[in-house]
């Protein structure tokens, strides 16, 4: 598996959380990864990123210049990160949050309401999961076993209740579209 | 060993370090090494250790010279406006001949400078850390297992050499997370320390920790000494790693995280039918002299990456000393070379060969 | 009664000036550690200043700071042998100018350590310039024409500013210009150690001490000095003391 993905969108919306599930999963699947956060002031209520690569060689740059895949939770960060997706690449947009279409023609992209799914069955602030299920059936960036793996020890054992939830979410997100 | 877990790398090393038996730490909060110090309170208080939160970065470097004066190991982290405050420290337990484990997490100078990653502290770690002459031992990770693995080396050396050491990291190793091995257990064998000032017993002579020599016949002779040491150290210490450097025409000389991207350049060079190859520094001081000089012979050029308007470089110089082209890439003020950068740089070199 | 050197002082000779207070003040510290019994498990502290060289003078085992840092080394060695007994000897410049930070800071956290702090309201080591502790209108190198506030601020009262932290355990100002009050000294060092070695916290004994060389006076002048001059500015007595029975919680 080789992904380089860039996760984007407000602080809060769990973006650094959604690139460490997928990034414990691929290393629970074998292979390499490295995730790295936007930090600073950014932190604060503004736009928060977050660089994943997983890759069956050492990674080299864990800073994601040029995603094969952009989830995109906002409208800041579609615009700031379009550009930057290699030509066909994927781009998944949270459309419940985001009314603006992607431009590009040479990309592929999902317009996914995450964040009024999540609302609609009861698992409201769960969007970044639903994406991450559909960022899932899209890309199967490691084995079905290993994800619902890295989703469970991603998860502080503090919040281990909330498991359930997530994991529904996800599926919300792997069973969307055709 | 454990099983691998995924972890920031400042607390990666911050765990190192306990592991390493380090149980006094001292620090004051500063970006981007923050997990570091958060790590560090969270877990020492637990296993009978000593957080601090100092008042400031000056005295957390001179609670650390006090710790290591008693025997014991001890470690401060910061990231570059507070390592220029721990100077002071620095010249003063090298000075006293005091191991320690110093952490800079860089970021982008001068001044307050930013928050992002950078490795524009090259000089300040092996040139001029404090006033005086003397030298630190200089560690270079560029995983965060690295940052594991060095650090018990940091401990393991500073002890040996009686002296301190730096980790230099950076914003992205600290922040980034990776898979990494924990030494299980303690498994630091901590040498005794009959030097210590830890009171004694009324069993021998008083111990005396100190950097004044007020004559200068004495002072001379005790750094000469000093210098025999490091010496010593330059010959038996060098550390890196080599890749793909046998037939490299260029050789890439790149430490830490501007070695990794320099990493993803030398593949998609080779790919390009480019012969290049990468040498990382492990260590910056002793710096792997034996290393490039190994490669003067193949190499027609070296290309030194760095965060930074070329610090490194000045090493890569010296060493080469005219026999060949030494060239230099780098980005600065918290902005991070692309691998695709870098291979540009690659392809100038190729032509111009 | 036998005069004779205390076994916590080397053999070395004190290299410092006729009429200096530093002498008898290393020796009140010496006496000190001997009736204590606590030479072999205490660590020292010099300072830079006139005392840098008390490693020489000290038989416990001695480490030499920073200018200003005693405190913050000695809360190092303190967090790293709680069961010792851990003291600092600075002088005015070392503890209340270029290590004003950490000394609050060391008082505040209610450090379990002995500071002995010697002010002579100029710096020594380095020719009689003006010091924290330089009273109004007194000449120095740095104050040709007196210590003026307007221009140079006011002189800092130790005791009295450390007193208000709850980490100190006892603060007391005391001098050594007189038989007894050397004998008030000596009481009051000893009690710092013991408050130390009962965990009780901060410690801090300020001796009113003189400068002959550096304030250009007579051994005799200098004594009537700090009696007119000093001791109104800085009043002898004790300004905090947690008293005799160990509070909860400490």
């Amino acid at each position: 598996m080789n992904m380089n993905l860039l996760l984007a969108g407000f602080g809060g919306q769990g973006i650094l959380f959604t690139g460490k599930v997928v990034a414990y999963s691929g290393m629970l699947d074998g292979d390499e990864v490295s995730w790295l956060p936007s930090y600073g002031p950014e932190m604060r209520g503004g736009t928060a990123n977050c660089s994943v690569c997983v890759s069956d060689s050492p990674i080299g740059s864990p800073l994601v210049t040029a995603p094969d895949v952009l989830i995109a939770m906002n409208l800041p960060s579609l615009q700031k990160f379009e550009n930057a997706v290699v030509p066909g690449g994927l781009i998944i947009v949270d459309s419940s949050i985001v009314d603006e279409k992607v431009k590009r023609k040479d990309i592929r992209t999902i317009y996914l309401p995450a964040t009024r799914l999540a609302a609609d069955n009861g698992l409201k602030g769960m969007a970044n999961m639903v994406m991450t299920g559909r960022l899932y059936k899209e890309t199967k960036f490691c084995s079905e076993e290993k994800f619902i793996e890295g989703v469970t020890k991603s998860i502080p054992a503090k919040k281990a209740d909330l498991l359930e939830k997530n994991m529904a979410a996800i599926k919300i997100g792997m069973e969307s579209g055709e | 060993m454990s099983e691998k877990v995924l972890m920031k790398g400042n607390e990666a090393l911050a765990e190192a370090a306990i592991a390493a038996g380090c149980k006094h730490f001292f620090g004051y909060p500063i970006t981007p090494q923050n997990e570091l110090t958060a790590h560090m309170s969270k877990r020492l208080p637990k296993i009978g250790g000593t957080y601090l939160q100092a008042e400031s970065e000056v005295a957390a470097i001179n609670m650390v010279l006090g710790a290591s004066a008693a025997g014991v190991r001890a470690m401060t982290s910061s990231s570059s406006p507070g390592i220029s405050l721990k100077s002071e420290g620095l010249s003063y337990l090298a000075g006293s001949d005091l191991p320690a484990v110093i952490v800079n997490v860089q970021r982008a100078g001068p001044g307050l400078g930013g928050i992002q990653p950078s490795q524009a502290d090259y000089w300040q770690a092996t040139r001029a850390a404090g006033h005086g002459d003397f030298k630190l031992l200089v560690f270079a990770p560029s995983t965060v297992q690295e940052m594991v693995d060095l650090t018990g080396d940091a401990f393991a050396l500073g002890d040996k050499y009686r002296m301190p050491a730096i980790m230099l990291s950076d914003g992205i190793l600290g922040q980034m997370m990776e898979p990494v091995v924990m030494p299980k257990d303690s498994i630091a064998r901590i040498p005794e320390r009959p030097w210590a000032a830890c009171g004694h017993g009324d069993k021998r002579e008083h111990n005396v920790i100190n950097s004044l020599y007020i004559e200068p016949p004495v002072l001379e002779a005790v750094i000469k000494a000093r210098f025999e040491k490091y010496r010593l150290i330059e010959e038996k210490e060098q550390r890196c790693e080599e890749y793909l450097t046998d037939d490299a025409d260029i050789v890439i000389v790149a430490y830490g995280a501007s070695a990794r991207i320099s990493r993803s350049a030398v593949n998609a060079a080779r790919k390009e039918g480019i012969k290049a190859g990468l040498i990382r520094p492990i260590t910056l001081w002793p710096f792997p002299t034996k290393a490039i000089i190994s490669r003067i012979g193949n190499a027609k050029t070296f290309l030194c990456v760095e965060m930074s308007m070329g610090q490194m470089v000045d090493d890569v110089r010296l060493i080469v000393n005219g026999k060949r082209d030494v060239r230099f890439f780098g980005r600065t003020g918290g902005m991070v070379p692309t691998p695709a950068e870098v291979l540009g740089e690659l392809k100038k070199i190729k032509g111009g060969i | 009664m036998k005069f004779k050197r205390p076994h916590a002082l080397t053999d070395a000779q004190f290299h410092y000036c006729p009429g200096c207070s530093h002498g008898i003040v290393h020796r009140l510290v010496a006496e000190t550690m001997d009736e204590l019994g606590v030479e072999g498990k205490t660590i020292g502290l010099a300072p830079v200043g006139c005392a840098v060289f008390a490693y020489n003078y000290f038989n416990c085992d001695m480490v030499q700071a920073a200018h200003g840092r005693a405190q913050a080394v000695a809360t190092g060695i303190k967090r790293a042998l709680p069961d010792n007994v851990v003291f600092t000897y600075q002088g005015d410049g070392d503890l209340a100018a270029i290590g004003t930070a950490e000394t609050v800071h060391a008082a505040t956290r209610g450090e379990n350590i002995t500071v002995i702090f010697i002010n002579n309201a100029i710096y020594g080591m380095t020719g009689g310039q003006m010091a924290p502790t330089t009273i109004p209108g007194q000449v120095t190198q740095t104050t040709p024409y007196g210590r003026s506030t307007k221009d140079a601020g006011h002189p800092i009262r130790v005791c009295e500013m450390l007193a208000t932290l709850d980490g100190v355990a006892l603060a007391q100002r005391v001098s050594v210009d007189t038989v007894k009050n050397v004998n008030a000294a000596k009481k009051a060092i000893k009690k710092a150690f013991q408050y130390q070695m009962e965990g009780r916290g901060y410690t801090i004994i300020e001796v009113l001490s003189t400068c002959p060389t550096n304030w250009g006076l007579s051994i005799p002048d200098s004594l009537e000095w700090l009696r007119k001059q000093m001791v109104p500015y800085y009043p002898l007595g004790v300004f905090k003391d947690k008293g005799e029975k160990k509070e909860e919680g400490q």
